[in-house]
């Protein structure tokens, strides 16, 4: 799994990202001048936005591969291990989300939480991926596991825009799309769109290093349990009661690919 | 010869422990194949993988012409399996549950009370709930569905635990005439067979395979039927 | 499919009929809810009768948790559930079945609730099609995505917890669209072309479609 290009590119992603949130650093605290309304309130615009959309992104990953999992053609257990990868760094990402917006809140309404649709939203969110991972820490065959959560992942991505709409239904406070207005002129300018752009960049940057480590990571859990799997599957094939054939270990028997198509 | 049950290399894999390790074996009709090993050997497993209840890792199954690893489910209904489970439902009685068995596999529902008065359930035991009844008379529940079902394969684990001796004559009589009629049966047994039924062949396990398989048993069936 | 969905919800409404676990156990534990809620809140009778619909769904969908979880629990028991694999019965049956028989059940136990509400907060009701209407499909929405979730979840040490966890957090739009739309009702401005009735249909016919295709491989795996 850790073949040398995978790891070469790890690293330069690794080290872009670093280049890149040193970057966002600079530019967001000290180039950038403060709001005329919000002040230096405003420089969380480089942080918040950028780890909500990369929270977005990384259940997105969650979703299209839990489908690639289901879908019998393209069914392969790296599919399972990207699923979790990225909904264990999205919802990370999910709690900075909240964690930066109770931050900005505070200052800006007064209170740390405010039942507006879009952070109701982000916070069911949150639970609804808790859930999925603690569907995964379940007990079972592997196969089993990539199943059940792969359902369970899907089930969460088709309820965010159930959620969503009915949050915003429900009540509305949060000020309208800063970025992606529709009436397609961005309301900020110059440097700071910029910098909010490199926030953008760089985290999603830093989403695709981490993910990478942890794929890795979920990679090398699964070679364990296949090592643990190749030392019982010897030890059964020279169980009592065998004594009485000539006790062959077939070359089919150890070389079960257990990754690929099941 | 028609096979049955095609079982190649067959390779089982459950939470990462190897229940079966690579097991030959291949039936054709009007067989009694007798399946013996110790305990943990896979008896069991082989069972349940022959019903389609496991996922084949990796070789190749066929079951009464149905690619188990293309299709599990598609032989089941005409697969017969009495385990230590019963599969009852508590809250239901004899009747009902033998009734919903039918019509679950689609069968001839009318075969009810003949089945249930065939092992001995008869008038207020066959309107006793499940739960109220001893391992026994579940087990004599549970055969009498499958004797109303008639299956083309009965898959038998330990069938004889906990039967009286009247209703195992009732089990292996019944088996011996659908072995008759081209039906195959696969009997997990500890104990010696004696009465009626003889197996035509038995199988030995260990492990998760096949490692001895003694055909040279006096074939009861074929003396018996002119197929 | 329909043949399998029918001979299920026949088979598990009898079992429910036969142990009545729904009568004697969630009906009075959703009813438990109903007054302590009273006591967590203030007892002057127009909060009471203004959050009535939002208590009333949330006492059904505390009760949903157990009812669920029994309808899948019926096969975990002597292993039926695979009893019900050798018989070839339909997986898209089986969710259907396991469904229509948990709708029965939670909505004679709204049936009931409803009037422990009347009773006990006083809240007037105006327009019954659209307490009826957004109750049916809350119901079907619950239960689908209960069965669902239910059967993900079992077979785990951990599924007590587990279930709630993921159910609550799926099921909250049908919380707030039947607590909104009965809000509504209640306060007769009450329009069967009410939003929220929409997206009640709405997430009942995704769950139903969801739990059809996918029932079966979360049965096989």
């Amino acid at each position: 799994m850790e073949s040398k290009r995978y790891k070469w590119t790890r690293r330069a992603i690794g080290i872009v990202s670093l280049l890149l949130v040193a970057a966002t650093v600079i530019f967001g605290l000290w180039i950038t001048p403060p709001d005329v309304v919000q002040g230096q309130l405003v420089r969380l615009i480089y942080v918040h936005p950028p780890v909500a959309w990369v929270a977005y992104l990384a259940y997105g990953i969650t979703s299209i591969a839990s489908t690639l999992y289901l879908w019998k053609r393209t069914r392969n257990m790296k599919w399972d291990l990207l699923a979790a990868s990225s909904a264990e760094v999205g919802v990370i990402f999910t709690a900075l989300t909240l964690v930066t917006g109770s931050i900005w809140g505070r200052p800006a309404w007064g209170v740390w939480w405010t039942w507006d649709a879009r952070l109701t939203t982000t916070a069911l969110l949150f639970v609804l991926y808790l859930g999925y991972l603690a569907l995964r820490r379940v007990p079972a065959t592997s196969h089993q596991r990539a199943v059940r959560s792969a359902i369970a992942g899907l089930i969460a991505f088709v309820d965010v825009p159930i959620v969503h709409q009915s949050v915003v239904w429900w009540r509305t406070l949060h000020q309208g799309a800063t970025v992606l207005n529709p009436s397609l002129s961005p309301k900020i300018h110059g440097e700071m769109a910029m910098t909010l752009l490199l926030g953008f960049i760089s985290f999603t940057f830093v989403y695709a290093w981490m993910l990478m480590h942890r794929y890795q990571i979920a990679g090398f859990e699964q070679k364990i349990l296949d090592i643990e799997l190749d030392q019982i599957l010897e030890e059964r094939l020279h169980e009592p009661g065998m004594e009485s054939m000539q006790v062959e270990l077939s070359p089919d028997v150890e070389q079960i690919d257990r990754h690929s198509k099941v | 010869m028609q096979s049955l049950v095609s079982f190649k290399k067959v390779i089982v894999v459950s939470g990462n422990f190897p229940i079966l390790t690579g097991l030959d074996f291949e039936t054709g009709p009007g067989e009694v194949v007798l399946v013996k090993g110790r305990n943990g050997a896979g008896k069991t497993s082989f069972l349940r993988a022959v019903a389609g209840l496991l996922r084949i890792t990796k070789g190749s199954a066929l079951v009464l012409g149905v690619d188990l690893i293309s299709n599990p489910a598609d032989a089941r209904h005409r697969v017969g399996l009495l385990g230590h489970e019963t599969f009852l439902y508590e809250d239901l009685t004899a009747k009902e549950n033998v009734t919903f068995v039918l019509k679950a596999t689609r069968s001839n529902i009318s075969k009810v009370d003949a089945a249930l008065s065939a092992v001995g359930l008869t008038g207020r035991l066959s309107d006793l709930r499940v739960s109220s009844m001893s391992a026994g008379q579940r087990k004599k529940v549970a055969l009498a569905a499958l004797l109303a079902r008639e299956p083309e394969l009965w898959l038998l684990d330990e069938p004889h635990a906990a039967l009286d001796s009247w209703t195992r004559e009732v089990l292996d009589t019944a088996i011996n005439s659908s072995v008759a009629n081209g039906a195959t049966v696969l009997l997990v047994s500890h104990e010696p067979l004696h009465g009626s039924l003889m197996p035509t062949r038995v199988v030995e396990l260990a492990g998760g395979k096949v490692i001895t398989d003694t055909r040279d048993i006096k074939p009861v069936v074929a003396e018996k039927v002119p197929l | 499919m329909w043949r399998d969905a029918l001979l299920m919800a026949g088979k598990d409404l009898r079992i429910e009929f036969r142990s009545k676990v729904t009568l004697n156990q969630i009906l009075p534990f959703a009813f438990v809810t109903l007054i302590v809620f009273a006591f967590a809140l203030d007892t002057s009778p127009g909060t009471l009768q203004k959050v009535a619909p939002g208590l009333f769904w949330l006492a059904v969908l505390f009760s949903s948790i157990f009812s669920v979880d029994r309808a899948v629990a019926i096969e975990t028991n002597d292993n039926a559930g695979d009893g019900l694999a050798v018989y070839g019965v339909d997986s898209g049956g089986i969710f259907l079945g396991k469904v229509t028989s948990v709708f029965v059940q939670l909505f004679l136990l709204e049936a009931v609730l409803l009037v422990g509400v009347v009773i006990l907060y006083g809240p007037a009701i105006d327009g019954w099609p659209l307490v009826l209407l957004s109750a049916f499909f809350a119901t079907v929405g619950i239960s689908a995505a209960g069965v669902m979730y239910s059967q993900l979840a079992s077979g785990s040490r951990a599924k007590q917890t587990l279930l709630p966890l993921l159910l609550i957090p799926v099921t909250s739009p049908v919380l707030l669209a039947a607590t909104k739309s009965w809000q509504d009702a209640f306060s007769s401005t009450a329009s069967l072309g009410d939003p929220w009735l929409r997206l009640l249909i709405v997430f009942s016919v995704v769950y139903l479609a969801l739990g059809a295709v996918f029932y079966g491989s979360i049965l096989e795996a």
